[in-house]
């Protein structure tokens, strides 16, 4: 009797406490609205006049920002990148992942592997410049040679997990196959890739949500072409805005509304993925 | 069945030889053109030449880059400090029996799937005209200007904006740690005293360390290579007290004319960056060991 009135107290405090907290989520999220919203003349010093809510719900704010920061060309190529760099990730991560995996009796194949792998520690800020540079030189200063890019910086994070899942996958799957004549490239796509299936949405969550999100990479090659992802596009039309807030927030926020959206339909998956993905 | 063999083998290598190349052309030839750039005087434009150890003996006795070291270790450590305690707390809430589970760790994951850029920018207006004027209402004279225009404060700033959204990633890792504690742990410490503060210290923690090995490793990166929120929040100042060092890279080296001399600086970060997490990795193996 007098356990349970402890843990229902503790659950009171522990529910207090979360409640509190929320606001510290909430309340960013809530300026960012109510700022979007309002007009320059509605912004007074005071806090309540930043605060309050608009008098008028108006979308002008909101045309206005996708005219500025030119939107839907931005969000057209977040999307674009986005979404090929997650298929070719799957594809071409999961099949190196698969040969690393399946070879780890072979001295080559384990260097292969620890020459990939270690490509973790790399800092983007040496690879800067000469990516740049040699970028140029290719002629892939655009949205491919972004995706190239992106598709070799998740490499090694990528493989470390499809090698590892590999293990808890059986040989006398594709064993099995063999026996019926199939050769290994076709074994693997009728019968691994698909068992793979829970570590392509860790694969897919993790890598859509770094390069959805990534400002460095597309500032540092996608430059001289007058393209922008969207995050690229509040940096470089930041100027633009001047002191118009307003303008501004209406920006962020249209730019917060696509991960918003994916996030509130794919929660469980997101959450999963990250998880996956941190702890394997 | 040797036939099979050698297709199998001849598989992996037309698999490897493509993606390897791949890797290489974009991961490995640039670090090697970086640390050749790194023993040249080149601007970024126009002609250059070898310098020999030059841009590193003027790398260690320039202040710039030595501030902004300095910076970057500071925000680091303390930033790693503040996530994982509030972290560790908000997780601990979050796996006590409480109502909503669902809609309370949905919610405080959410800082983390915001670009980090817009976040900055956001929370730029909240430090330049909500914070002051909010302490303008209360009286706290010292917050009645933005903190981010104090060099001694600005730092302040950024750490926030970067605690807010690593703590999202660190209490989910934390909480699914906590998950791997078998509830029989508790009771049989329940049953010998250990409850609250012991229970943590004594039982909880000591089980969920590997957890916290990842936590550190991935915080310490992360902030050791803090850009965007600086971009967003700062750009560097004020008088270069928030410059960090892959700011300072990016924006001496792309577009300063040091490019040479900034390819010095990415060296020397890499090798901190390398030795850092090797020594993390070390460290909690063998703490793991000790259990």
């Amino acid at each position: 009797m007098k356990k349970t009135s402890t843990v229902g107290k503790s659950n009171r405090t522990a529910m207090v406490l979360l409640i509190l907290g929320l606001s510290t989520i909430i309340f960013p999220l809530y300026m960012t609205v109510v700022i979007a919203f309002k007009q320059p003349s509605e912004m007074t010093n005071s806090i309540s006049g930043i605060l309050s809510l608009p008098k008028v719900w108006s979308l002008d704010n909101f045309r206005e920002a996708m005219r500025v920061t030119d939107f839907w060309n931005s969000l057209k190529n977040s999307l674009l990148i986005s979404v090929l760099t997650v298929g070719l990730s799957i594809l071409i991560h999961s099949l190196m992942g698969y040969t690393l995996g399946r070879n780890k009796k072979s001295k080559f194949y384990n260097f292969v592997y620890l020459f990939i792998v270690s490509g973790m520690f790399v800092p983007f800020a040496i690879l800067m410049m000469p990516l740049a540079k040699q970028t140029a030189e290719m002629g892939l200063a655009n949205w491919f040679g972004v995706i190239l890019l992106y598709v070799v910086f998740y490499m090694p994070m990528n493989v470390m997990l499809y090698s590892g899942y590999l293990t808890n996958i059986p040989l006398a799957l594709e064993e099995a196959a063999r026996v019926d004549g199939a050769s290994t490239w076709r074994t693997y796509w009728a019968i691994i890739f698909p068992i793979m299936k829970p570590m392509h949405a860790t694969v897919a969550v993790i890598t859509a949500l770094a390069v959805w999100n990534d400002v460095m990479t597309p500032l540092i090659i996608m430059a001289g072409s007058s393209e922008n992802t969207l995050p690229l596009a509040q940096l470089n039309f930041q100027s633009q805005f001047g002191t118009n807030y307003n303008l501004a927030f209406a920006s962020y926020l249209l730019s917060l509304i696509p991960i918003l959206v994916f996030y509130v339909i794919c929660q469980k998956q997101i959450l999963n993925g990250v998880v996956n993905g941190a702890v394997k | 069945m040797s036939k099979h063999e050698n297709e199998r083998k001849r598989t992996f290598l037309l698999i490897t030889i493509p993606i390897l190349a791949l890797f290489i052309c974009f991961n490995t030839i640039p670090l090697i053109r970086g640390a050749l750039y790194s023993f040249t005087n080149y601007r970024g434009f126009g002609s250059h030449d070898w310098v020999g150890l030059r841009n590193y003996i003027d790398l260690f006795s320039d202040a710039r880059v030595g501030k902004s070291y300095l910076f970057t270790i500071k925000l680091a450590l303390v930033t790693t400090i503040v996530v994982n305690v509030l972290s560790l707390i908000m997780a601990l809430l979050l796996n006590s029996k409480i109502r909503a589970k669902g809609f309370f760790r949905g919610a405080y994951f959410l800082p983390n799937i915001l670009g980090s850029l817009v976040v900055g920018y956001i929370f730029n207006y909240f430090f330049t005209y909500i914070v002051p004027a909010l302490a303008d209402m209360t009286g706290v004279t010292s917050l009645s200007s933005s903190i981010l225009s104090s060099p001694s404060k600005a730092w302040i700033g950024v750490m926030i904006v970067c605690a807010w959204q690593a703590i999202a990633m660190n209490t989910i890792i934390y909480i699914s740690g906590l998950q791997t504690v078998p509830e029989d742990v508790y009771e049989a410490g329940g049953l010998d005293g250990a409850t609250g503060w012991k229970q943590f210290k004594h039982l909880t923690f000591p089980l969920i360390i590997p957890f916290f090995s990842i936590n550190m490793v991935l915080c310490v990166k992360n902030f050791l290579m803090v850009f965007d929120q600086i971009i967003a929040l700062t750009k560097g100042g004020p008088a270069q007290s928030t410059e960090s060092i892959s700011y300072l890279i990016y924006n001496n080296g792309m577009s300063g004319g040091q490019f040479g001399f900034q390819s010095a600086n990415a060296v020397v970060f890499f090798i901190v960056i390398v030795v850092i997490s090797v020594a993390q990795m070390k460290f909690s193996s063998s703490k793991e060991e000790q259990l």
